[in-house]
Parts: structure tokens; C-alpha cells; sequence
């Protein structure tokens, strides 16, 4: 399974490579996202710093419909579902692999994002272990989830707009989890940021549980 | 997949729905004579608490109408249940109104409580917020169209992700507030007496009974669309291979 969800994973970071996707428009997407936050709040550099951990949130979770959207589109076009299906790889490992395609990507964005608001923001970071783990964790469950509503949405009409529906919804936890312990990696806020990668983690495992379960019967019924 | 029988009424109505319809008009009447003159305002919240008659029913209807859609949900993944996919269908239907309903009640019965239509610090009032949008999201997807099993199968998996993501919304909400403004369980507690407490018990179980009437009434008619779906596939179906029949016997 684990050799299957490599080949997928590879496979969608390949197109994604290839068509520079990501690069020439998710990375600049995102960047508008923080530039626009800037304008909204006024330029104002306190107020900012303050809601520098949630805005960099909002922004990756705007991203992450993009990619998810993205990631589906792959599968749907030319009938490559039906391929991915005849060719007899587990719907868990076709899952797990297109998920760690989509939370590869949304780690390269946030790197961009981690930058942007050092330098637009004047955010300081003060613990980089903190920072650096909440990316990992809260990805992979933004992944998990996105990749199964992804699969659910693929092929019906208005899919774009049904999807961040779906979606943001089910990741206020992430949302919340994040932010908070991006307060405390960047040191704006008095909090425990560690204790709030439990909830990220539990969020994760319990989506990649569910997407596991379910892909399979999405990718054969829908 | 089973096929619901051709032979069912065209309408929705019954001896049984009829009842229960008289029940539910004569309970809202007895509930608003109670709740407005027999009832006395509260020391702190004078006639605003008169709000919980209906908020209180509400809430607790739609956490009993979402449990339905959760097991329809669960049946129709496990067994192809088409009865229990239309049951969880009507109920989350049923319970977005019932939850809008907690909302708005809610929100105004906070502004004089409170001092504030919305409180971020409550917890339960953002997880029912989310649990709303989560629910309006399942409504998008059985109004996406497509094959009726596949937006059965859409539908079922999304009502089981709201499902189990809904107690970890309410822990994120709980850690992130901490704090609430919200009361205690008003029954729980046992700060309602006579009067007060004998006409929020008695909204429960009349917004229970108009729950089951439109449960009744959603059902049947879910039940009727769905026969017509299908009946107009079996009909295409007949007519095409009559027309192959034909074709073949001219050649």
C-alpha cells in the first residue's frame, strides 16, 4: 500500500511539476491574500502583528480549496479515475497518495506565507519547533479532509462552489488549533501552543481515518 | 439498491398525519397562552426568558433531527437502506430549520441577556453555528444532481464527517473560548419552577410532535420523488427496448 500511495503522490507532484500550477498561480494567489489583508487592516502594523497567525490561517485555507480543486481535476479529466481504478491500487493508498501530493504543496506555499508575513507583517518568530510542526500536522489533516471532499465533489456541476462549503466548515478546528499555536510560535499571545497540536493531531488522524474508510466507495459510486 | 413499490398515494396526507396536525396547532396555542400570560417573567431576564419556549425545543429537535440524518447516513453506507436515505434527507431538511431557528432565537434572546446578538466566547453558540453550515453544505449536496445513488453515497459520507467532526468542533470552540456565557442546562439545573418549567417541557414535546409531522410528511414526499425518478427511468428504459424490439422485427 505504502508503495502505491509513493507512485501516487509522485505521479501528482509530477503533473504538478510539470504544469507549475502551484508555482505560477497558488504561490501568487496567496501572496495577494496577505497583501490584501494589509490594505483591509490599514497598514497598520500592531493590529497586524495581532492577527498575523489567523490571516496566514485564512490564507492557507483559501489556498487549500485551490489545491484540492486542483487535485481532483487531475483525476477527472481523461477518465484517469477509471484508469486509477482498472489499474487495481487500493483506494486507501490512491488516497493517502494524492494527500500527501496536496499537503506537499500546501507546505511549499506556507513556506512562501512564513516569509510574507515576517516580512509584510513584521511577525518575529520566536519557536521555530512550534511553527514547523503546526505546518506539518494542521497540513496533513487540511489535506486529509480536502482530498475526501475533493473525491466527493469530483464530476457534478458547480463543484467550486460546493467544495468550500463542504469544506471550511469541517476545518474550524484547524483553523482555531493553528492560529493558536502560531500565537505562541510567533509570541503574540500567552498561550500554550503545544498543547494545541493535540487537537490538530486528533483532527488529522480521525479525518485520514474517514477519508480511508470512504474513498474507496466515493471513487467507485460517484 | 431496493426500489420503493409503485403503488404507493399521491399524496402525503393521513388519518395519522391529520391527528398529529391538530395535536401540534392545539399545543402551539396552549404553549403561547402559557408562555405569554400564565408564565412569570424572570427576576433577572423579565419577558425575555419567555424565549426559551422555543429556543430550548429547538435546539434539543435539532440535535435529534442531525442524530437521524448521522444513522440514515450510516444505514444507507451499511445496508442501502433507500428508506433510511430519504429519512436522513427529511430530518437534516427538518433540522436546518430547527437549528436556523435556535440561531435566531438565540441571537435575540441574547441581545437583552447579553447585551450582544453574537458572543464568540460561547462555545455552544459557534458549534451550532458550524453544525448549521456544516448541515446547509449536505443540503448543496443532494442538490447537486447526478445518479441517485451516487448522491446518495455523497450525502451519507457528509453527514457522517459532520457527524464525527462535530464533537471536535465543540472541544476547539470549548479550549478557544475559555469561557461561556451561555447558561446551564436550564432543566438540568433546577432554577425553573411551576409554571415556566411546565411550558418549556410542554414546547419539547410539541416540537417533537411537529418534528414527527414533518417527518411524516418530508419522508412521503421524498419517497414520491424518488418513485418518480426511477418510474421515469424504468419508462425510458421500457421505450427503448420496445423501439430496439420493433427495429430488430423490421430488419
Amino acid at each position: 500500500m505504502f508503495r502505491d500511495a509513493r507512485i501516487v503522490a509522485a505521479k501528482d507532484l509530477q503533473i504538478e511539476w510539470r504544469s507549475r500550477v502551484t508555482f505560477s498561480q497558488v504561490v501568487p494567489f496567496a501572496t495577494l491574500v496577505l497583501v490584501l489583508f494589509g490594505f483591509a487592516l490599514d497598514a497598520n502594523r500592531p493590529v497586524l502583528e495581532r492577527a498575523t497567525s489567523g490571516l496566514f490561517w485564512i490564507t492557507v485555507m483559501f489556498v487549500s480549496t485551490l489545491a484540492v480543486q486542483r487535485s481532483t481535476s487531475i483525476e477527472t479529466s481523461d477518465g484517469a479515475r477509471r484508469a486509477l481504478l482498472l489499474a487495481g491500487i487500493e483506494p486507501a493508498a490512491v488516497y493517502a497518495g494524492k494527500t500527501a501530493a496536496v499537503a506537499v504543496q500546501l507546505l511549499l506555499v506556507q513556506v512562501v506565507l512564513v516569509a510574507g508575513v515576517v516580512v509584510l507583517f513584521g511577525a518575529e518568530i520566536e519557536a521555530w519547533g512550534l511553527l514547523i510542526s503546526t505546518c506539518v500536522v494542521a497540513t496533513v489533516g487540511i489535506a486529509g479532509a480536502g482530498t475526501l471532499f475533493g473525491a466527493l465533489v469530483a464530476g457534478v456541476r458547480a463543484r467550486e462552489t460546493v467544495l468550500p462549503i463542504l469544506l471550511l466548515p469541517v476545518l474550524a478546528p484547524v483553523l482555531i488549533g493553528a492560529t493558536r499555536a502560531f500565537d505562541d510560535a510567533f509570541g503574540s499571545v500567552a498561550v500554550d501552543g503545544w498543547s494545541w497540536l493535540g487537537l490538530l493531531a486528533g483532527f488529522g488522524i480521525i479525518n485520514l481515518v474517514l477519508g480511508s474508510l470512504s474513498y474507496g466507495v466515493l471513487l467507485e459510486e460517484t | 439498491m431496493t426500489i420503493p413499490p409503485t403503488d404507493v398515494a399521491a399524496h402525503t396526507g393521513s388519518s395519522t398525519t391529520r391527528w398529529l396536525g391538530l395535536a401540534v396547532m392545539a399545543g402551539v396555542v396552549t404553549m403561547f397562552l402559557l408562555g405569554f400570560f400564565v408564565a412569570p417573567e424572570d427576576d433577572l431576564m423579565a419577558d425575555s426568558v419567555r424565549m426559551i419556549f422555543v429556543h430550548v425545543p429547538s435546539a434539543i429537535l435539532t440535535y435529534v433531527a442531525f442524530g437521524v440524518t448521522a444513522v440514515g447516513s450510516l444505514m444507507w453506507l451499511w445496508k442501502r437502506s433507500v428508506w433510511w436515505d430519504i429519512a436522513a434527507h427529511a430530518a437534516a431538511e427538518i433540522g436546518v430549520v430547527f437549528c436556523g431557528l435556535t440561531l435566531v432565537t438565540g441571537s435575540i434572546w441574547g441581545r437583552p441577556t447579553w447585551n450582544t446578538y453574537w458572543e464568540w466566547g460561547d462555545v455552544r453558540l459557534v458549534t451550532t453555528l458550524i453544525l448549521f453550515l456544516m448541515m446547509v453544505g449536505y443540503l448543496a449536496v443532494r442538490s447537486m444532481g447526478g445518479d441517485e445513488a451516487a448522491v446518495s453515497t455523497r450525502a451519507a459520507i457528509v453527514g457522517l464527517i459532520a457527524a464525527v467532526n462535530l464533537p471536535i468542533v465543540n472541544r476547539s470552540v470549548e479550549w478557544w473560548a475559555d469561557r461561556t456565557l451561555h447558561q446551564q442546562s436550564s432543566i438540568t439545573d433546577g432554577k425553573l419552577e411551576d409554571w415556566t418549567l411546565f411550558t418549556m417541557v410542554l414546547g419539547i414535546v410539541v416540537w417533537a410532535m411537529f418534528f414527527l409531522w414533518a417527518m411524516l410528511h418530508r419522508f412521503r414526499v421524498g419517497w414520491l420523488e424518488r418513485q418518480l425518478r426511477v418510474g421515469d427511468l424504468d419508462e425510458a428504459i421500457a421505450a427503448r427496448r420496445a423501439e430496439a424490439v420493433d427495429a430488430g422485427g423490421d430488419a
